[in-house]
């Protein structure tokens, strides 16, 4: 019973517990629904997985069901961000404790009913459910912000290595509050538009819009909502990989500004395109400067894995090929930087030529490809986030030495392989004519199966490890259960202000 | 870098090259290609959330994709009429132009000549050869390929029908029920032709020819592979997948042309009755072909033409 008392402790009330846990369900989720889809059908997968489980699949609800589907998967990421959030940056213990236990019933209830309603038969109390678990998570949210609140004078920058005013206000926990009001105000646009469902709102995919030229407020409204939660979802892992890596100096004086500015002008540039078509254009100017912040955090990183390492050695001078050597040495601190300048490739990159070349070579394609080349391009974000955030796992399950680096590299690698795939796949027709597609379509299909099978691969091993870990008594789980706060240097700290309004409420 | 991309093209050239074509073999799928069917006037279901529409007249449409054969006999007559021309190895013709509305990312549409067939397109199955056109060895019975929209509606106007609406088009598809494809609520590999059937149907047509005959899907064993009846409340064959269909609107603003049914390309979704894709009309593609609809003559004996 004690085992039993102490497992849930570590799943429910540790930081660590709690990720591994988002982390997880989000992989045995991708397990089972990922044998729905591509080539699983084909091979009468998708038909066993479907009579095993009692899956209940219209045709004509798929597109309500991808809803549900991808509302579940982005709630438990948020969740797993907001742990992260709320164990490195300094708030009240009851704050933590309340934002984190909200958030959890929040997804749990979401991802249980939200599936049930998608996958197994519609009923108002699976559907009621759903909405009562997002609700939770956006209750979650308004507790986080308000904890978050950065002109409090309890928590001010002590180290003045860290972005700060002149009062001393954290100007990281500024971008972090940014980014929360602005996900909170975001899901609104969402949350107003599912209010109409079934009552005046009819359920699409915004990829089947894309070249409907007047599209309603609502259908505008649910296109921003899911661009700009996306986008606030990558600036979050943004802001908790940089502390993760310690970020500071000059470089994080300039970046924290910068980041708080483009967050609050993408996300106004997105809210915006319900009523103007000026939007692209504050899109633009935010993303430069949220990209700007994201290069200067991997200027950083990067600079400060081949110092440390170079140090390690003992090196006082080295040379620029033991420089480039060190910056390989740990790839799991290498790769979400690497990942990021990778996304440019094939999210950022991909995404400006097509708005450059729209008119000219996009907008003559089949709806069809164009389709294919945007939905790749949100997946291929999605799924660097998803990398980011379990490079970032692993080093909190403190996996070191030769399984460290075969984990980081495999998981470079396979995304890489895979993502790249996916942008030559979608991009085929501007280099093969169609004539000669096939065997790009086959090899690229195969390269994309071969880097996300892997990955899944790894992550199951990495969830059996974990599985096999909570039998010992004193076992990894036992020693974060005690352990439970991620561990990194934090910007500011609890103030004499802070002190003494702790006691005035203990007293209270 | 420009090595790289070098070898980069040089590369896919050279495995692209292994996947050379073999020749293809006539099969005769029993349906005739020139037989039309009555739609009645009346209410159907419309689109994904199944909105009723009315359409108040009767029509008649095509029980198969326009054919290769088809479309070559109609290219030598035009030709010889006239009202098509080739030049620099492309049939073009004459579009009277799009309403322009310069609305924000409008698609201008001008009068002039338009492009209909691509013909050193490798993907199209006809050959040009002393100046008559005729369809490749064995693809007399597959639809017609690799036509803009300009060349699908050249052929419509040529012979006074017209492309169907995409309203004309989904009734024709669903009838008046309300199933997600034309002859029911789910799909069987060896009902349609598309990416699922492939690996059964490639056994008779080899892994690069996508397309099979029209109304192939008919219920017929062909040598040993036993089809499932594809087919319509009125009729039609290949209203999901084999080859996409060009529809008959112009969508003001956009001028985008919609194109219907899904292709051997396409997931199991895409030949459900009311996924849209659409292209610019100049566009032409392996997987997209047309049929024709018209005002109901009175009835009369097709000829029977499922000859190569």
């Amino acid at each position: 019973m004690k085992k039993i008392k102490d497992l849930f402790h570590f799943f429910f009330q540790s930081t660590k517990g709690l990720i591994l846990l988002g982390i997880t369900s989000i992989s045995v989720i991708t397990a089972v629904w990922g044998m729905l889809s591509g080539p699983m059908v084909e091979w009468g997968v998708r038909d066993f997985v479907v009579d095993l489980l009692g899956m209940d699949l219209q045709s004509v609800e798929r597109s309500g069901r991808i809803i549900m589907l991808y509302h579940v998967i982005a709630m438990i990421v948020t969740a797993i961000e907001v742990y992260m959030i709320t164990s490195i940056v300094p708030m009240r213990r009851h704050q933590r404790a309340n934002i984190n236990n909200t958030i959890t019933v929040g997804w749990i209830t979401t991802t249980i009913f939200g599936l049930a309603f998608g996958y197994f038969g519609h009923n108002y109390f699976y559907h009621g459910l759903f909405l009562v678990g997002q609700s939770l998570i956006f209750f979650a949210g308004l507790l986080l912000t308000a904890a978050l609140y950065p002109w409090r004078k309890h928590f001010l920058v002590e180290d003045k290595e860290y972005a700060h005013t002149k009062s001393g206000y954290d100007l990281e926990r500024m971008a972090f509050f940014i980014m929360a009001v602005s996900m909170l105000i975001s899901a609104g646009f969402g949350a107003v538009t599912g209010s109409f469902w079934s009552n005046g709102h009819e359920t699409f995919l915004a990829e089947d819009l894309i070249r409907v030229p007047d599209k309603t407020a609502l259908q505008k409204a649910v296109i921003g909502h899911l661009h700009i939660m996306l986008t606030l979802i990558a600036v979050a892992i943004t802001l908790i990989v940089g502390r993760w890596m310690d970020f500071k100096g000059k470089l994080h004086k300039i970046a924290m500004p910068t980041m708080m500015f483009g967050t609050a002008v993408i996300s106004g540039g997105v809210w915006s395109v319900v009523w103007t078509h000026m939007a692209h254009t504050f899109i633009y100017v935010g993303s430069v400067f949220v990209m700007f912040a994201a290069l200067l955090l991997v200027i950083y990183s990067w600079g400060k894995l081949i110092k440390d390492r170079t140090a390690e050695l003992g090196l006082e001078n080295p040379t620029f090929g033991q420089k480039f050597i060190a910056l390989f040495h740990d790839p799991i601190k290498f790769g979400p930087f690497w990942q990021m300048v990778f996304m440019n490739f094939t999210v950022s990159g991909v995404g400006i030529f097509m708005a450059i070349k729209l008119e000219q070579i996009f907008r003559v394609w089949p709806a069809r490809e164009e389709r294919i080349t945007l939905t790749g391009h949100w997946h291929i974000l999605s799924a660097i986030i998803a990398t980011i955030i379990l490079m970032y796992y692993i080093d909190i399950a403190g996996i070191k030495g030769k399984m460290r680096k075969w984990l980081g590299w495999t998981i470079i690698i396979g995304s890489d392989i895979a993502f790249g795939a996916a942008t030559i796949f979608s991009m085929k027709r501007l280099f093969v004519t169609e004539y000669y597609q096939t065997p790009v379509v086959n090899w690229t299909m195969l390269a994309m199966d071969f880097g996300l099978g892997i990955i899944l691969v790894l992550v199951g091993g990495i969830l059996i490890w974990r599985l096999k870990d909570l039998f010992s008594s004193d076992g990894l789980w036992s020693k974060e259960s005690a352990s439970p706060e991620l561990d990194l240097e934090r910007t500011s700290v609890l103030t004499q202000a802070g002190r003494d309004a702790i006691k005035k409420e203990m007293e209270i | 870098m420009r090595t790289l991309q070098n070898t980069f093209f040089i590369s896919l050239l050279v495995i692209t090259g292994l996947f050379a074509e073999k020749p293809m073999k006539f099969v005769d799928t029993g349906i005739n290609p020139s037989t039309w069917a009555l739609v009645p006037a009346g209410e159907f279901y419309f689109g994904q959330h199944q909105h009723v529409v009315d359409i108040d007249y009767d029509y008649e449409i095509m029980i198969t994709d326009v054919t290769n054969r088809q479309y070559a006999n109609y290219l030598n007559e035009a030709l010889e009429k006239g009202t098509v021309y080739i030049k620099r190895d492309t049939v073009w013709g004459y579009h009277p132009g799009d309403p322009f509305d310069a609305y924000l990312h409008e698609y201008e549409i001008p009068a002039g000549d338009y492009p209909h067939v691509p013909i050193t397109n490798p993907g199209l199955r006809l050959d040009y050869e002393g100046g008559m056109f005729n369809p490749k060895t064995g693809y007399g019975n597959h639809p017609m390929v690799e036509v803009s929209w300009f060349g699908a509606k050249a052929y419509a106007d040529f012979y006074d029908y017209r492309l169907p609406t995409e309203k004309e088009w989904e009734k024709s598809a669903r009838g008046t029920t309300t199933d997600d494809y034309p002859w029911g609520n789910t799909v069987q590999r060896n009902q349609a032709n598309f990416v699922s059937s492939h690996n059964l149907f490639e056994k008779m047509f080899g892994d690069v020819v996508k397309t099979t005959p029209v109304g192939f899907y008919n219920g017929k064993n062909y040598d040993g592979y036993q089809t499932m009846e594809g087919i319509t409340p009125y009729g039609l064959y290949d209203m999901a997948g084999n080859v996409y269909q060009w529809t008959g609107d112009d969508h003001p603003k956009v001028h985008y042309r919609y194109m219907r049914g899904g292709s051997y390309q396409s997931y199991e979704y895409s030949l459900r009755v009311w996924p849209r894709n659409s292209a610019g009309p100049e566009h032409t593609s392996m997987s997209l072909g047309f049929r024709c609809a018209r005002t109901p003559v009175q009835m009369e004996i097709a000829p029977t033409d499922t000859s190569e």
